[in-house]
C-alpha cells in the first residue's frame, strides 16, 4: 500500500506542534521509534524541550502471551515529571495499549500536570478510549500490516509495511 | 533427554543450573536485567510485570540473604511472595518434597523458588512438574547442595561485564574452598560458556576438588603464581564449619597463604576488580582493606543480583 513520506509526514506534524506545544514541554519519545521523533521534534520546535525516553515492556498487558521482547531498553527521564508538561510521542498509534503503558510508567514517576500526546502516524484501529492530540499523518491501514518506522544511518526516517506478526 | 529447565522451543522455563545453558540465553538474561537496575533508582521502585502471580520462596536450608533478595526481586516485579521455610514445617512432619509441592500447586502457585541442602532437589521438583502438566509453574535454583547456585552465578557474569566489558580477553580467579561452593561451580560453567579464555581456582589441594581441571581450568596451589595478570577476582567464603574436618590446620594460617590482602592483590593487573558472594569473613579470606578497597565490587553485587533475580524470573513467568 502506499504510505506517505517519512520526512514530509514529520515535518506537518512538527508544523501542528509549533505554537501550540507549551514552551517547557517535555518530550518522551517511546522507544525506538518514538525516541527518534521525540529528539527530532526538540530541535524543531523553539522552546525549551528536555527529551525523556520509555520502554514500556515492563508495562504491557500482553506480558503474559508473549512475554518479554529480547532488548528493553532503559527507561530514562531526566527531568522531574511531577508537575510538568508532557508530550508522549510514539511513531504510530493503534490500539493504543503502548500509550496506556506509557502513562502508567510515568505516573511511577511522579504526577504530570498535563500529558498530550504527539505521533506521525495515527492508523485508527484503537481498543481504548486514547487519541492523539497531534498527528502528522492519519490513514487507514488494513489489520494485516504493520507500519514500521526506520531510521538510515544519515537519520533520515522512512515508513515501511509489513505483514503483521512478523 | 531434553534439558528439563528447557521446554520444547528451547525456551527457558525453569532456571536449574548454568551447566548446558546456551550462551545466547546466558546473555538475554544478562541483557534484560540491564533496565531493571535503574528500577530501584526510581522513587516507586516496582513494575507490574508480575501483578497476581504468587511466588513460594521454599527455602529448606535456611538463608536470610538470598531468600531476600528473591523476595525484593518478587516484590519489585509486584508478585505476592510467600515465605515458606519447610525445614521446621511440614517435612519434619514427615511429608515429602513432592507432596509439599503437589499441595502448593494446588494452592496456585506460579513459581518456586527453591533452596535446598540436597544436590538435585530444585531438579527433582522441576522434572516433577514437568511430568504431572504442571510445567506452567516455573522452578529457579536458588542453591542446591555442592551443585549450583545459578542466580549467584548470573549476577557474578552480570558485575563481571558491568566493569570489564567483553569475556573473551579476561583472565578471572575464583579463590579458596572451591570444594563446597555451588557459586564457583556455577560461575565456572558460565565463564567458559561465554568464552572466558583463562579461568583460574587458586586453593589448598584439600579444598579443591580432584578432578576440578575437567571443568576447563587451571589450578593453583600457590596464590601468588595464581593471581598473576588477573583481571578479576573472585573470594570465596571459608565455610567455618569445613574447619571441623580438618581439611585446614587454622583460620590464621589460611589467611596467610589463602587471604586477599592488599600486597596480594597488588600482584593481579592494576585494574582487576574483586568480588566476593557474601557473607564476607574479614580476616580469613579477605582484608578489610580489600573488602572496602576501591577495587571492590562486592556491593554492586548485591545490588545487580536482584537486578539479575527479577530478569530470571520475568523471562521464565513470561515464557
Amino acid at each position: 500500500m502506499p504510505l506517505p513520506d517519512a520526512e514530509q509526514t514529520f515535518a506537518a506534524l512538527a508544523e501542528r506542534m509549533r505554537g501550540a506545544v507549551a514552551f517547557d514541554a517535555k518530550f518522551v519519545g517511546i522507544h525506538s521509534g518514538g525516541a527518534w521523533l521525540a529528539e527530532r521534534l526538540a530541535q524543531a520546535i523553539a522552546g525549551d524541550h528536555p527529551v525523556g525516553y520509555v520502554d514500556v515492556s515492563f508495562y504491557r498487558d500482553d506480558f503474559s502471551r508473549k512475554g518479554l521482547k529480547p532488548e528493553v531498553k532503559r527507561t530514562e527521564l531526566p527531568f522531574d515529571v511531577e508537575g510538568a508538561t508532557i508530550v508522549l510521542v510514539d511513531d504510530v498509534l493503534y490500539t493504543g495499549r503502548s500509550v496506556r503503558a506509557a502513562i502508567n510508567e510515568l505516573f511511577d514517576f511522579g504526577r504530570p500536570a498535563r500529558i498530550e500526546l504527539a505521533v506521525l502516524i495515527d492508523r485508527g484501529g484503537r481498543e481504548l478510549p486514547i487519541e492523539a492530540t497531534y498527528a502528522g499523518a492519519r490513514l487507514a491501514v488494513a489489520r494485516e500490516l504493520s507500519i514500521v518506522l526506520s531510521r538510515a544511518a544519515d537519520g533520515r526516517l522512512a515508513l515501511t509495511a509489513e505483514a503483521a506478526g512478523a | 533427554m531434553r534439558d528439563p529447565q528447557l521446554d520444547a522451543a528451547g525456551e527457558l522455563t525453569h532456571l536449574l543450573t548454568l551447566e548446558g545453558l546456551p550462551a545466547e540465553l546466558i546473555v538475554r538474561i544478562l541483557d534484560t536485567a540491564v533496565p531493571f537496575v535503574s528500577i530501584a533508582e526510581r522513587d516507586v521502585k516496582k513494575v507490574p510485570l508480575l501483578r497476581g502471580r504468587s511466588v513460594f520462596n521454599l527455602f529448606f536450608e535456611s538463608s536470610t540473604r538470598t531468600r531476600t533478595t528473591f523476595e525484593i526481586a518478587a516484590k519489585r516485579l509486584s508478585a505476592d511472595v510467600i515465605n515458606l521455610n519447610i525445614g521446621v514445617s511440614s517435612t519434619s512432619k514427615g511429608e515429602t518434597l513432592l507432596d509439599t509441592v503437589d499441595n502448593l500447586v494446588a494452592m496456585n502457585a506460579d513459581m518456586f523458588v527453591v533452596r535446598h541442602s540436597q544436590s538435585g532437589a530444585p531438579h527433582l521438583i522441576a522434572a516433577h512438574l514437568n511430568r504431572t502438566g504442571n510445567a506452567h509453574v516455573h522452578v529457579v535454583n536458588a542453591g542446591d547442595g555442592r551443585h549450583a547456585h545459578p542466580t549467584q552465578g548470573l549476577l557474578d557474569l552480570f558485575t563481571i561485564r558491568h566493569y570489564k566489558k567483553d569475556f573473551r580477553r579476561l583472565t578471572v580467579a575464583i579463590v579458596g574452598d572451591v570444594l563446597h561452593s555451588r557459586v564457583a561451580r556455577s560461575l565456572i560453567h558460565g565463564l567458559t560458556t561465554l568464552g572466558v579464555p583463562e579461568v583460574r581456582v587458586i586453593g589448598p589441594k584439600t579444598l579443591l576438588p580432584t578432578a576440578v581441571g575437567a571443568l576447563g581450568v587451571h589450578v593453583y596451589h600457590d596464590m601468588r603464581d595464581g593471581l598473576k595478570g588477573c583481571d578479576v577476582v573472585v573470594m570465596l567464603r571459608l565455610q567455618n564449619e569445613r574447619m571441623r574436618g580438618a581439611l585446614l590446620p587454622s583460620a590464621g594460617e589460611y589467611f596467610k597463604h589463602y587471604g586477599l590482602t592488599p600486597e596480594k592483590l597488588a600482584i593481579a593487573k592494576p585494574d582487576a576488580i574483586v568480588m566476593h558472594p557474601g557473607p564476607m569473613n574479614r580476616g580469613i579470606e579477605i582484608d578489610s582493606a580489600v573488602a572496602d578497597g576501591e577495587r571492590s565490587v562486592i556491593l554492586p553485587q548485591v545490588t545487580f543480583g536482584i537486578a539479575v533475580r527479577m530478569a530470571v524470573m520475568s523471562i521464565l513467568a513470561g515464557g
